[in-house]
């Protein structure tokens, strides 16, 4: 069966990994730069232990790499941990753009329809 | 659901650890959407997304009234999706629960809403998967390498649990 595939969660996987909200707002704004934890701390407005905790879990699956900069600890995205959930994402919406497109062309023919019966179609 | 931006492309999100989102705006009035949504003959039109060929679209669209789609994807596998509607609100909003039989015991239930401006109208498909290992393993499985391409094709057939 399919689904009996799949791997038991757990969180050694970006997928489970970013799953969880904060880690994934987290995610966020790392996207936009290297930030050190106390950076982290007040943008997301947690505690230095929960932020620290996330982080590792992230780091752990590589979705967010380190490095030390003098005393401080510097933490950055990496983004090829994150492609395949990319991947599977642009799978999925091409799938829909696909539908859509098709959907386009069947509502232009129902507005058509609507407009040769004098637009009284509501 | 606020109104998506002016964008004929299809956005997919994943709002929380059991929901995946889909959003898109069409250049035609809800009632129409909505109708192009429930017709059989027109659902035939769009839903086997040119991956094949579909050979049912039974719409029985009351609540507790059932629904069931399949398709032949490449001329060689079935793919059907069946669910129960659970509340209608004509040319507003639809939430149906959804099966894909492959893979039964994986039920979500999905909300399709349809919000019109200026005439033009934003769909929001909302899916949300009874557990979150469910979804993960749509996830995932639409990613395995090393697949053939037929199973591909299942997986992410039953990673887009969808039709309403």
């Amino acid at each position: 069966m399919l689904f009996d595939m799949a791997r038991t969660a757990t969180t050694a996987d970006a997928f489970n990994a970013v799953a969880e909200p904060r880690r994934r707002q987290l995610c966020d704004v790392l996207a936009g730069g290297e930030m050190a934890v106390n950076e982290l701390v007040a943008r997301l407005g947690l505690t230095q232990p929960q932020v620290s905790k996330h982080l590792r879990v992230l780091r752990e699956v590589g979705v967010v790499a380190v490095r030390g900069d003098g005393r401080q600890r510097l933490y950055r995205l990496q983004g090829a941990a994150l492609k395949p959930i990319h991947d599977w994402i642009k799978d999925y919406e091409q799938t829909w753009n696909d539908r859509f497109d098709d959907m386009d062309a069947v509502l232009d023919d129902l507005k058509s329809q609507e407009e040769q019966d004098g637009g009284s179609g509501r | 659901m606020a109104a998506v931006a002016g964008n004929r492309t299809a956005v997919v999100t994943l709002p929380s650890d059991t929901q995946i989102l889909i959003t898109r705006e069409f250049d035609a009035p809800k009632h129409l959407v909505y109708r192009a949504w429930t017709t059989p003959e027109l659902i035939r039109r769009w839903w086997h997304a040119k991956r094949g060929e579909m050979t049912v679209a039974e719409v029985d669209l009351r609540v507790g009234g059932r629904w069931r789609y399949a398709m032949v994807a490449h001329g060689e596998f079935e793919v059907a999706f069946h669910g129960e509607y659970l509340e209608i609100v004509p040319d507003e909003r639809i939430v149906s629960t959804e099966v894909f039989e492959g893979a039964p015991e994986a039920s979500a239930t999905s909300t399709a809403t349809f919000t019109e401006v200026d005439g033009r109208t934003a769909l929001t498909l909302l899916v949300d998967h009874a557990a979150r290992e469910h979804r993960d393993a749509h996830i995932n499985s639409g990613m395995e390498d090393g697949l053939q391409e037929a199973l591909d094709l299942l997986e992410l057939a039953a990673i887009s649990l969808d039709p309403d």
